[in-house]
């Protein structure tokens, strides 16, 4: 492709194609095929022994650990679908044409809006067991953090730089080399900061997919979320308290023992050529390297690594005499999307002609406006509260230090811990649902927005702030002129984050319980927690299947543009 | 040339390898191929450092990609060892341009990384290693990370990597234009001791450079390349010994003759217009056009001027000359003949012009010699709105170049036809159109 960018729009033609369509069509035929065997598994599973959740405070500890284990698992398969994943899709032209808009698309599903399907599933592959929820409860933390770690894997495969692919070619370092010892090792800076962003993403999902109903069965997994919900029918809200300090304990930890030092670690695979200012380690990270026994340790196994990348592990692929011109591979190919995609609009429709008619549709599209508009609200409120207040604090160096952690810790905080609080709130002076219960979409990521401006204005350069001074720039112009451009670009992106988790979010926030008493507001999400509920599978999928189209839609129109906008226009 | 030649190695002529009638081209989108290299025959013997000289697009460092195994030739072979070769072999090594190091492996860790794809055991592979970064003067620093090096440093550390391999054979791909002048002479020399002295695990170098004075210090064979499409346009050998002096009149002479090969019978293409939508414009600021015309007139070229002096004294390379010269033929405002620059009458008028009546002299210029820039004025004097998308005209350079030469050309063409003000463009939209002056002008006319 070009180096320059310079006629950008000119090259980038690129509007939602047909092989977004084929994605689109081809997941949701699956998804329906899968709430079909969901659906005949649901009877059977009627009753099944649910462990009982203690609320005493002691057991807490033990649930905390609990959830912690299922986050980790998920992060494990999450690691090793990315692994697999991305390389396929960047190693195979054919394959990365399908698998690529594929991600995107899962990416913007609500994932939420599947609980009912996955435990349901899982609990038929294993039924009477409890290992069914827990394995549904973890594929429900996977499909939370995949999805943009595959991405960002698969980003750094396809933008390894030209002159070290050449120097591995030359070198004749095997595929297997070339692996371990460039395209990872590239990849490793965004790889890490997209698995931290999943794991504070999945702390979330963990609280919700531990306690589940659907229809007259529940299931109660020991951990943080079930504790909750348990505190919640019992309008007990000295636990609810308690149940948050407990995450916050769990958070602090891993973070601190986890993350930052892998963090500051990753930035030594940094691609950059010049040396930058070294940034103290984290104290944990700086402990393991004066420990000697454990630095013995990290070291033993990264010489084993070493060992292993090492090797060539070529495996000989004598290749067919007679290779597939590549014109009728690409037909077959063709063949294979087709009967593909046909298969899947088969089964959507099916799937739908036995329990909807069009009417379902048109209110599931009205009740999707209804969130859209919520949505909207909700991000022009943040952004009106969170950009000056961003500004502030990024424009003041010793401020934006102390403050991004505790930003960046309050978006991997589980909202959904926080919403028995307002319901009380709500119950106790009668407020309308349908205003009061809103805000609740946006309390998890809202953090999202007021870290990127926060992250923009302190990568504002200071030359420019000292000539708006100069000229004597001030008030609105300053805002118009200089710095709302300025920051525009990181604003997009921490708004994009926010609604995406926000439309997510609704589906939890429309509902709300405290003991005996339900408020619903009226809105997609409401729509398909209800469904839920009542075990009606066709509805979610339906519901589901709406929200995803309003997602995209808007990522596509909205989103999309303004990040393309500003990337042309505004980056520095 | 006969064979006495002083070269240090001339004793040994064998054969290292041929390349035979290869040819590179790249189908386009319009079904056309753009031929990149065209019909290049080359033999490399034993014991000698051969040049490949020539500007950017002539196909130079695709050559070197394919001697090196990183890219098949559309057509012909290459010969080493008596066989063909399919892909990166033994005994060839590269050093990059950039340099190619990986940033997360120490100095140690990247020399060593071409032994260890080859599975040489650790010890042996510690040992070579630390030999070459001791030879190539870098001992002591096998622990750095690359971004801690200079530029220099980092070169080196890519020559060490070479050599460790022990190839008989050492590509370099414009190994010292990444670095500022006193590190990359001091680099080339040595370079060239080590060779003089045959302390190099080597038996022959081919270089690619557009350095002509780099090429002629080092090297003792020129293949000079000529573009569109790439093909060796002439060979030379230079007869001279190292350690060569670079203001030996002899030495200066070469340089000069080489200028005047590379500037020889420059064809400009000037077709009927339709075809001649595809000539390729390099982009060069409107303002740098004006500083040469003006350097040129003023004292001590007075309108004429040798090249390899006026590059010297702006300090400019190859690659940054010629298409200031060559855009300055395109609009006629000056000549270029066997290695001198001449203003013309046009080109003395513009100088002594005021900014105003420059412009309109420039849109002139354009309007009778750019093809390109004449036919979007004129689509855009058609059109009752005055506006044209760029994008029909970027699809059809890209009909007769690369995406990226239709890129710059394009770039050229807004650039150009703004400072003439021949028409606007709006990069949001990706439109040219007529702000209300032009049009008026438009009117008057």
């Amino acid at each position: 492709m070009s180096g320059t960018n310079f006629p950008a729009a000119a090259r980038d033609r690129r509007l939602p194609n047909l092989f977004d369509l084929i994605a689109i069509v081809a997941l949701f035929g699956l998804f329906a095929a899968f709430g079909g065997a969901a659906r005949n598994t649901i009877a059977p599973l009627a009753a099944l022994e649910t462990s009982t959740i203690h609320l005493d405070p002691s057991y807490l500890p033990y649930y905390a650990l609990r959830t912690t284990l299922r986050m980790f698992a998920a992060l494990l398969v999450s690691l090793l679908f990315t692994f697999t994943y991305a390389p396929f899709a960047a190693k195979s032209r054919r394959a990365g044409l399908v698998m690529i808009p594929a991600l995107d698309i899962l990416q913007s599903v609500p994932i939420l809006g599947f609980l009912s399907f996955t435990v349901t599933f899982f609990m038929g592959l294993f039924p009477g067991n409890v290992i069914g929820a827990e394995l549904a409860s973890i594929f429900v933390i996977f499909t939370s953090q995949a999805w943009n770690m595959a991405f960002s894997f698969h980003q750094s495969l396809t933008t390894v730089p030209r002159d070290l692919d050449e120097a591995a070619t030359s070198f004749r370092l095997s595929a297997w080399q070339r692996f371990w010892r460039l395209e990872v090792p590239f990849a490793m800076p965004g790889l890490v900061w997209n698995t931290m962003m999943s794991m504070s993403g999945g702390w979330f999902f963990v609280t919700a997919s531990e306690a589940v109903s659907v229809g007259n069965t529940t299931w109660k997994l020991p951990g943080i979320g079930s504790y909750v919900a348990v505190a919640l029918a019992r309008r007990d809200l000295l636990a609810v308290i308690y149940a948050i300090l407990a995450m916050l304990v769990v958070i602090l930890a891993y973070d601190q023992l986890l993350f930052r030092p892998l963090v500051a670690w990753s930035a030594k695979f940094r691609f950059e050529t010049t040396a930058r200012v070294e940034e103290d380690d984290p104290w944990m990270l700086a402990l393991l390297r004066r420990t000697t026994f454990l630095a013995w340790a990290i070291d033993y196994v990264g010489s084993l690594f070493q060992w292993l990348s090492g090797r060539r592990m070529a495996i000989k692929i004598q290749t067919p005499r007679f290779a597939l011109p590549e014109r009728v591979a690409d037909i077959i190919f063709a063949g294979i999307l087709a009967a593909g995609v046909s298969w899947a609009i088969y089964r959507i429709f099916t799937f739908v002609s036995i329990s909807l008619t069009w009417h379902d549709l048109v209110i599931s599209l009205g009740l999707g406006a209804i969130t859209l508009l919520r949505v909207i609200v909700l991000i022009a409120l943040a952004s009106a509260l969170w950009v000056p207040v961003g500004v502030w604090l990024g424009l003041r160096p010793k401020w934006a230090k102390r403050v991004q952690p505790v930003v960046q810790f309050l978006a991997a905080f589980p909202a959904n811990l926080f919403f028995p609080v307002f319901v009380v709130v709500i119950v106790r002076f009668h407020l309308i649902p349908d205003i009061w219960l809103t805000p609740l979409m946006i309390l998890g990521t809202q953090w999202y927005i007021l870290f990127n401006v926060i992250a923009g204005a302190s990568a504002f350069p200071g030359d420019l702030l000292e000539v708006s001074q100069n000229f004597r720039v001030k008030g609105w112009l300053w805002w118009r002129r200089v710095i709302l451009p300025g920051i525009f670009p990181y604003f997009i992106t921490g708004a994009l984050t926010a609604s995406g988790g926000a439309w997510n979010a609704a589906i939890v926030a429309e509902v709300a319980q405290w003991g005996d008493t339900t408020l619903t507001a009226h809105g997609l999400g409401a729509y398909i927690a209800q469904a839920t509920v009542a075990g009606d599978t066709a509805r979610i999928v339906l519901g589901v299947a709406v929200m995803s189209l309003y997602v995209v839609v808007i990522n596509r129109l909205l989103w999309r543009r303004l990040a393309a906008y500003a990337s042309r226009r505004l980056v520095m | 040339m006969p064979d006495n030649i002083p070269s240090p190695q001339v004793a040994s002529h064998g054969v290292l390898l041929e390349v035979k009638k290869a040819r590179q081209a790249w189908r386009m989108d319009s079904g056309t191929d753009l031929v990149v290299l065209d019909d290049v025959d080359i033999t490399l013997h034993e014991g000698e450092i051969v040049g490949l000289l020539g500007r950017s697009g002539s196909g130079k460092s695709t050559l070197l990609r394919i001697v090196c195994g990183l890219l098949h030739p559309t057509s012909g072979d290459v010969i080493w060892r008596d066989k063909k070769l399919a892909g990166p072999a033994d005994g060839i090594a590269m050093v990059f341009q950039s340099f190619a190091l990986f940033p997360w492996l120490t100095v140690q860790e990247n020399v060593e990384l071409g032994l260890e794809a080859l599975l040489v055991p650790k010890e042996e592979r510690t040992e070579r290693a630390e030999a070459a970064i001791a030879l190539i003067g870098l001992g002591g620093y096998e622990s750095a990370y690359p971004k801690e090096l200079s530029g220099g440093m980092r070169q080196r550390v890519g020559l060490a990597r070479a050599l460790v391999v022990h190839p008989d054979l050492l590509l370099m791909d414009e190994p010292f234009s990444a670095l500022d002048v006193l590190t990359a002479e001091t680099l080339r020399t040595d370079l060239i001791d080590l060779w003089v002295e045959r302390k190099l695990p080597i038996k022959s170098v081919l270089m690619v450079t557009h350095n002509i004075e780099e090429a002629v210090l080092m090297c003792d064979r020129i293949l000079v390349f000529a573009s569109n499409p790439g093909r060796v346009a002439s060979e030379l050998r230079v007869p001279f010994a190292h350690p060569r002096n670079r203001l030996d009149p002899a030495f200066r002479q070469m340089v000069d003759d080489i200028y005047a090969v590379m500037t020889r019978r420059t064809p400009v293409h000037r077709p009927a217009t339709g075809a001649a939508l595809g000539t390729p414009l390099h982009p060069v600021s409107t303002n740098i056009l004006s500083g040469l015309l003006e350097t040129l007139a003023g004292p001590p070229y007075d309108g004429r001027a040798d090249l390899p002096p006026l590059a010297a004294s702006l300090q400019l390379e190859l690659d940054d000359l010629f298409p200031i010269s060559e855009a300055l033929q395109l609009l006629r405002f000056a000549e270029v003949e066997e290695g001198d620059i001449r203003l013309t009458q046009a080109g003395r008028d513009y100088v002594l012009a005021d900014m105003d009546s420059r412009k309109s002299q420039f849109a002139d210029a354009l309007k009778v010699n750019v093809p390109l820039i004449a036919a979007i004025r004129q689509v855009l004097d058609e059109r009752w709105n005055h506006r044209a998308s760029a994008v029909r005209f970027l699809d059809e350079l890209e009909d007769h170049m690369s995406p990226i030469y239709a890129d710059n050309t394009l770039k050229t063409a807004i650039s150009w036809g703004r400072f003439a003000e021949l028409y606007s463009y709006d990069d949001e939209a990706d439109q040219f159109f007529l702000d209300e002056e032009e049009s008026d002008e438009d009117a008057a006319e």
